[in-house]
């Protein structure tokens, strides 16, 4: 009886699903595959799946816009989020093109299952670590170094436990030998967004945050980027998925991101270009 | 500002509820029949409330992804899941469907059986009894289930993002859209799409209470007409 049951179930919900999805008009990413098999030669229309970092949401869509001149046969469709559940999509056979992670493990980890265009993966941006404070503040900070005076009750910075620029942050402190002075007035975000708030209100003295954050708001002032002998590098890598049907136009397109034009686009959101 | 994603929730909601509905009711009928193994089975469609939508929606895409036998089958028909606005539907139904299961099944349960062993006597049959006692009996509590389900499946973000993604005037509802312009630090956005989507939800819940009102009396009054 119960397997009776979950049989009639689950046929419910499959002839409703697809009766949901077979007439309807628009089934994007199918149209987009037929395009893509019919675009041999250039100039015809083509569209490339990219699932970026979260992070990067702002900067891709006027690179997008920028990218409409330099291609106009080109649709870029992006998809955003954590890089770890971009990761999850593409081992589970989401059709993307291009991944753009925020962190080097996930691309690693996908290098790994030998789902990446090997050749085609870079170091596209790097991230730095910064100080800020309040744009009011009137501590006159001038370096990590100083987080350990007195002058600062309260920082902010991510929680080490589980957010990736806490962990930086703790690795900074770390090197500078004043962890444990710090942390014992730090409040832990549980994210760095949150982390930037704190900070733009007022409610702490001093916050550790990427320099791209820094760069969405004019609420605070960045004192001074972490040393950097004392973190590791944080580096935005980009490749093309083995299963990309179009990769030619996908490798013309992680071009154009190297060029000076895109470079611009992205300083002014905080990044620099990776050496 | 774009108002895709406001376009886009309401339709996934609504689908969603719709389905749910269907699918809700029905689990909830089998289940209240079911003579051996209802805690198992009712565990099974408890699940999706009780496990953090990211899971859930980790195993939609387990299921639906290319490298299953679902996924491929249905991305040879040309009706792919994984990052289509059909992806947000399944997510929602899923993640909306023990609200209205669960419902349902309370009402069920709780009708006077007294009215369903009169049905017998007459010799309705089982589907009979559900359509013309059981429903029409349980109608205030499976409309609270809806409205339910709809609130849910419209603020639906976890399962949503994994399944359909975030492809900003595709696959981005208002509470993907949420998240993203948090992510970027574009707080006003955030604010405007919270303030959007709080109206919503609180106007669907006070119609649906001033309905349940409006049904309550209706049916007092017609029972006073068959005295």
């Amino acid at each position: 009886m119960k397997k009776g049951l979950s049989v009639i179930f689950v046929l419910c919900m499959l002839l409703t699903l697809i009766g949901c999805s077979a007439p309807s008009p628009e089934t994007p990413l199918a149209t987009a595959a037929e395009t893509s098999e019919q675009s041999a030669g250039a100039g015809e229309p083509v569209e490339l799946t990219i699932a970026a970092a979260a992070s990067l949401t702002d900067v891709t869509a006027e690179i997008a816009e920028a990218y409409k001149t330099v291609a106009p046969n080109v649709t870029l469709t992006f998809t955003y989020g954590s890089s770890g559940s971009l990761q999850t999509q593409i081992e589970q056979g989401a059709p993307v093109d291009i991944f753009m992670s925020a962190a080097q493990k996930q691309m690693n980890a996908l290098q790994e299952q030998s789902l990446l265009l090997d050749s085609s993966r870079i170091n596209l941006l790097e991230n730095k670590v910064v100080l800020i404070v309040p744009v009011d503040s009137e501590l006159g900070l001038t370096s990590f170094k100083e987080l350990a005076s007195e002058d600062v009750r309260t920082m902010a910075m991510g929680d080490p436990a589980s957010v990736p620029a806490g962990q930086y942050a703790e690795e900074v402190l770390m090197s500078l030998g004043i962890k444990e002075d710090v942390e014992s007035k730090a409040n832990f975000g549980t994210d760095v967004r949150q982390v930037l708030t704190w900070v733009e209100s007022g409610e702490v003295d001093a916050g550790i945050v990427y320099a791209t954050d820094a760069a969405t708001t004019d609420k605070i002032s960045v004192i001074c980027e972490a040393p950097s002998d004392s973190v590791k590098q944080i580096v935005y890598p980009v490749a093309i998925l083995k299963e990309s049907k179009q990769s030619e136009t996908a490798q013309a397109f992680i071009d154009f991101l190297k060029t000076d034009e895109c470079a611009a686009l992205f300083e002014k959101y905080g990044f620099d270009m990776a050496k | 500002m774009d108002y895709s994603p406001l376009w886009l929730s309401l339709k996934v909601a609504l689908l969603a509820t719709i389905f749910t509905f269907i699918l809700g009711i029905l689990a909830a009928w089998l289940t209240v029949k079911l003579k051996r193994g209802k805690g198992i089975v009712d565990g099974l469609f408890t699940l999706p409330l009780v496990l953090p939508p990211t899971i859930v929606g980790f195993f939609l895409l387990v299921i639906f992804g290319k490298n299953s036998f679902i996924g491929e089958f249905l991305s040879e028909i040309g009706a792919p899941v994984v990052f289509t606005w059909v992806g947000a539907v399944i997510a929602s139904t899923v993640v909306a469907f023990p609200l209205m299961y669960r419902t349902a099944r309370g009402a069920f349960e709780q009708l006077d059986e007294n009215l369903l062993s009169a049905g017998r006597t007459l010799g309705m049959k089982e589907r009979t009894l559900f359509l013309k006692i059981m429903l029409p009996n349980s109608i205030p509590s499976i409309m609270a289930g809806a409205v339910l389900a709809f609130a849910r499946a419209l603020g639906e973000f976890g399962a949503t993002i994994m399944l359909a993604g975030n492809i900003p005037g595709r696959t981005q509802t208002v509470s993907v859209a949420i998240y993203t312009a948090v992510q970027a630090g574009n707080w006003d956005l955030a604010y405007r799409w919270m303030f959007i989507i709080v109206v919503i939800s609180f106007v669907t819940i006070l119609a649906m209470n001033a309905w349940t009102r409006y049904a309550a009396r209706f049916r007092r009054e017609s029972k006073r007409l068959w005295r």
